[in-house]
Formats: C-alpha cells, sequence, structure tokens
C-alpha cells in the first residue's frame, strides 16, 4: 500500500548535480523558483523550459520520476489552466460556442502558467532526487546558521528535520504491519459505509502512537547516553565541500536571469 | 482446511522501478491439521510467504489455494473476510497490535468484527484468558499496564478468540524469556492436538521446528528449496548448511554422543527427552550383549 510512494525519494547517482553542494543545490533552486517569475513571453518561457530539460539531462534522473513527481499537482495544474483559459477575455476569438468563448490570450495565458508550474515541480523535484534528505538538513543548517545572531535555535530545527525524515520510512513500514496485523483480525479499513471505516482508524492510530511514542523515548535515551548535548561545539562528519562545479552553477543561474531580463517584453 | 501455493512469485513495489522480486515461483501443500513448520534466514521470503495464506497480499504469479478458496493472480478477490477468520495469523510482535481499553475488549475485537455477538465473544475471551497463561484479573486492565510477555499473551488470545482453522505463526517467541518461550510453543501444540488446528510456524529456530513439526519447508532467497519430514531433512547437514541453516542443536549434541560412544544410535532424536531415551536403550543394549 505505502510501497508505491515515489516523490520526494532520493535516487543515488554519480552525475554533475549528484555531486553539488547541497547549499549551492538550495540557493539555485531558491533562486530558480524567484527567477521563474521573470519569464513573460514566448522566448522566456522557452528558454526556461529548455533550461529545466538541460537541468533533468545533467541529473541523469529518468522522465518516470519527474513525471511521477508532478502527479499531486496534477488537479491543480488542470484547474490553472482551465481558469485562464475560460476567464481571460483578451485578444483573437479561438473557439465559440453559444455564449461560451475560448481567447487567443487565454490559451497563452493558460500555457504559460502551466510550463511554470511544471518547471517548477521538475527542478524542486530534482533537488530531492538527486540530494540525500540528510544532505539537503545539513544544507540547510548551514544556510540558516547566520540566524542564529537572531536566536533561532538553528541545530535544534535541523536536528528536528532530520529526525522526520529519518523516521517517515520506519513510521510506515509500521503502519503497514499494524494495517495488515488489524486486517487479519477482521477490521476492514476499505470497504463499508464512511462512519464504519472512521471507526476502523482507531485500532490503527493507537497502537502507531504508543510506538512512536516509545521510539521517541528510545532515542532521546540513545542520544542522551551518546552524550549529545546540543550544537554547541559538534563536528561533522560530513563535511560540505563548495567546489568549482558550485560556482558555476550560480554563474549560469545569474546569466540566466541577465537574459531573461534582458528578453522579457 | 488444506493450503496449497501453485508456482507462487510476489513482487514488491510491481511496476516501479522499486520493484523488488520476494518469491520465486514457490510450490507448497499444507494438508489440513499438520503442523508444518517454514524455516530461513532473514529475507529469505518467509514473511512474505505467509501473508498469502490468508489474502493479505496476493500472488503476482501463480495460484493459491485456500481451502475452497482460490486466489488467483491477476484477477479481484473479493470477500476476503471469510478467509481471514478461518486462518489466523499471529504477527511477529503482535503486542504491537493492541489499542483497545482493557484486555476483554481488546479479545473482542477480533471476533466482533467477524459478526459473534458481544456475550458470545466476551465468553471467548474469559476462556481464552486462562488457556494463553494470564490470570483472570487481567482482563479489566489496561493492555499497556502489563508487562511484554503478557500483552503477546493478550494479542495471541486476541487471534485465537476468532476460532480460526488455521494459525498462522510468525515467530511467536522472538524477544521472550526461555520458559515463556516453552510455555507460549508448548499452548500451540497443545491447542493444535486438542482442537486439530491446521498449525503453520515461521521460524529460524532449529530446535521448534525439529520438536513440533510434522513437516519442514526450507525457505532460501525466494525460493522453497526442500520439504519434508524433520528427521529427514535433518539428516543431510551438509544440504542444510549450502542454505546457510544449521543443524538443532539437540541433533548436533547427537552426533557428539555418537562420537564419543563410538556407535550410531538407531535414528535421529528430535527432542531431548528422545535423545535421553535413545542413548540409554543403546547403553542397556550394550550392558546386555556383554
Amino acid at each position: 500500500m505505502m510501497e508505491k510512494m515515489i516523490f520526494g525519494r532520493y535516487i543515488p547517482g554519480d552525475s554533475f548535480v549528484h555531486r553539488l553542494d547541497p547549499r549551492s543545490k538550495l540557493v539555485f533552486v531558491f533562486a530558480f523558483i524567484i527567477i521563474v517569475f521573470l519569464a513573460n513571453n514566448t522566448i522566456t518561457y522557452g528558454l526556461l523550459l529548455a533550461f529545466t530539460l538541460f537541468i533533468i539531462l545533467l541529473s541523469r534522473i529518468r522522465l518516470y520520476f519527474l513525471i511521477n513527481g508532478l502527479k499531486p499537482v496534477l488537479i491543480l495544474l488542470v484547474f490553472t489552466f482551465l481558469i485562464h483559459i475560460i476567464f481571460t477575455r483578451e485578444g483573437n476569438i479561438v473557439f465559440e460556442l453559444g455564449f461560451f468563448k475560448i481567447y487567443e490570450e487565454g490559451v497563452r495565458q493558460g500555457i504559460y502558467i502551466s510550463i511554470r508550474f511544471v518547471v517548477l515541480v521538475f527542478v524542486t523535484s530534482v533537488l530531492t532526487l538527486t540530494t540525500s534528505p540528510i544532505s539537503i538538513t545539513d544544507g540547510i543548517e548551514v544556510l540558516l546558521n547566520p540566524l542564529k545572531k537572531v536566536k533561532l535555535p538553528v541545530h535544534e530545527l535541523a536536528l528536528m528535520m532530520s529526525i522526520a525524515l529519518r523516521f517517515i520510512p520506519t513510521l510506515m513500514d509500521e503502519t503497514d504491519k499494524i494495517m495488515k496485523a488489524q486486517m487479519a483480525r477482521g477490521s476492514d479499513l476499505s470497504a463499508g459505509p464512511l462512519k464504519d471505516r472512521i471507526k476502523a482508524v482507531v485500532p490503527l492510530l493507537v497502537p502507531l502512537f504508543v510506538s512512536a511514542f516509545k521510539r521517541a523515548e528510545d532515542l532521546a535515551t540513545a542520544m542522551e547516553v551518546r552524550g549529545y548535548r546540543g550544537g554547541e561545539g559538534r563536528t561533522r562528519y560530513r563535511k560540505l565541500k563548495w567546489d568549482w562545479r558550485d560556482s558555476i552553477s550560480l554563474v549560469v543561474l545569474i546569466a540566466l536571469a541577465a537574459l531573461l531580463i534582458y528578453l522579457r517584453t | 482446511m488444506d493450503i496449497k501455493l501453485q508456482q507462487v512469485s510476489y513482487a514488491y513495489s510491481m511496476g516501479t522501478p522499486f520493484e523488488k522480486r520476494a518469491l520465486f515461483d514457490v510450490d507448497l501443500e499444507i494438508p489440513s491439521k499438520t503442523y508444518q513448520a517454514i524455516i530461513g534466514h532473514t529475507g529469505s521470503g518467509k514473511s512474505t510467504i505467509l501473508q498469502h495464506f490468508n489474502g493479505l497480499l496476493k500472488p503476482s504469479k501463480g495460484e493459491v489455494h485456500i481451502g475452497e478458496r482460490v486466489i488467483v493472480a491477476g484477477k479481484k478477490a473479493k470477500e476476503l473476510k471469510p478467509i481471514r477468520q478461518k486462518v489466523g495469523i499471529v504477527f511477529q510482535f503482535p503486542e504491537h497490535q493492541l489499542f483497545e481499553e482493557t484486555v476483554l475488549k481488546d479479545i473482542m475485537f477480533g471476533p466482533m468484527n467477524f459478526g459473534v455477538s458481544p456475550e458470545e465473544a466476551e465468553q471467548r475471551a474469559r476462556d481464552l484468558v486462562g488457556l494463553v497463561g494470564l490470570p483472570n484479573s487481567v482482563l479489566e486492565k489496561s493492555p499497556f499496564d502489563l508487562s511484554g510477555g503478557q500483552m503477546r499473551r493478550v494479542a495471541i488470545a486476541g487471534v485465537l478468540a476468532l476460532q480460526p482453522e488455521v494459525i498462522v505463526l510468525d515467530e511467536p517467541t522472538a524477544g521472550l524469556d526461555p520458559r515463556g518461550q516453552r510455555e507460549i510453543m508448548d499452548m500451540f501444540y497443545q491447542l493444535h492436538k486438542e482442537q486439530g488446528l491446521t498449525t503453520i510456524l515461521v521460524t529460524h529456530s532449529m530446535e521448534d521446528a525439529a520438536r513440533y513439526a510434522d513437516n519442514l519447508a526450507i525457505m532460501h532467497e525466494g525460493r522453497c528449496v526442500l520439504t519434508g519430514a524433520p528427521r529427514d531433512i535433518f539428516a543431510d547437514a551438509k544440504t542444510l548448511e549450502s542454505y546457510r541453516l544449521e543443524l538443532p542443536r539437540i541433533i548436533k549434541f547427537q552426533h557428539k554422543v555418537e562420537k564419543l560412544m563410538d556407535k550410531k544410535l538407531s535414528k535421529i532424536c528430535l527432542t531431548e527427552e528422545e535423545l535421553a531415551l535413545e542413548i540409554s536403550h543403546s547403553v542397556k543394549r550394550e550392558s546386555d550383549e556383554q
């Protein structure tokens, strides 16, 4: 049941994108999200799309995973596309049925918005698909470091994130196991009226909470036993290394931004 | 109820790049009222196979016959509930499935799901508590106030309350103290004999397999590589070793004794009691001969 989740999964590899420092990838993606909004005509959107495809090629990720990442936002995508097509009333009429009219500008806006969506989802998917969750949190921790000055518990936040990420698969396995055990005892989660189905969730949730709390307690004890006392003076096992690749990719991004500003209307 | 697997294969995450095959063309026949042990190393596919016995997993290829019902790969299987009532599964660490406020309610949960009246379910719970070796006073307690071993017994009672014809046990004694292990295994054996249950024990304990099972099936890397009676299988230590399995301690001990006595005993002994008897016979015969 749970095995089908693919979105947000890390796929180990050794491509150019895989070897980038998580910090540069995070900055890159964050900046890219902003840059995407610079595009406003066919050339600029085409450029964005081409650039995204180039990144995908570089990352050597099979398109299958990216298409899969698109599935959760598919409804949103179709919805915004339709909204634009129906409600934009500019340009020539391309289709008419009674009082229902579709304008040229509407189609164009719809396509632009869709491209923007796809590009954003693809680039963020490439980030999560090529970077292990641990290095993402490492990267975030370092990038947020300046905020320590304003008393933001950066290390603790990063730790919470990595623990949460670490326990997602564990809890999924656990859910699957408990679900099967209760199904073997005749509880039915997938059939019957809604009321019964909601009731059937209780035998699933209670054991799940019990074990999650137990795990949290065990983890806390284990950390304490090994002398964990927060981020102060803590050295790193995984050192982040800024490489020529990272500088190049950021330079390319700046060039892209400049080009987009130049070409936009 | 007979259970029969025909050419069963199973793959997790079918049709995705994460596809992982866990079973390959497994053939296994478990006749009614026998005690079948399924042995294998971790990752040999034994936990996957047991979920086929009540339709929790459907084979990717092949057929599973459960009594009259046939579950065929690729076809929708409807109404699996009657099967689940007849085939009870005690999962590994079954205490993780407890959730009710009281032990009584938790044991009643299963039977009530299958439409048993509350009175009847309560009666079953009261009968079972003693059977699994708990005092009646636990019935009104919260299951989370019990010790690990007691929780295990409550969970087992919760499965037995379904009154299944086939009971599948997945490492039922993992993590218990030796005495608790023995008590629980003996209880299942007694049930098996008295109520004519078909019992399927999934384990990596060669000792339990030797002591209780009528038939063994050895799993190795997703295949069922060897089936037969314990005495036949344990006669061939070499083959077992090639599947990274050892002989039961008691048989190894028998080999040592045979070396010391410099003669073979008349049969392979599967339990301590049997071996003790065999040795005493053998010694007696020797002294009679002199």
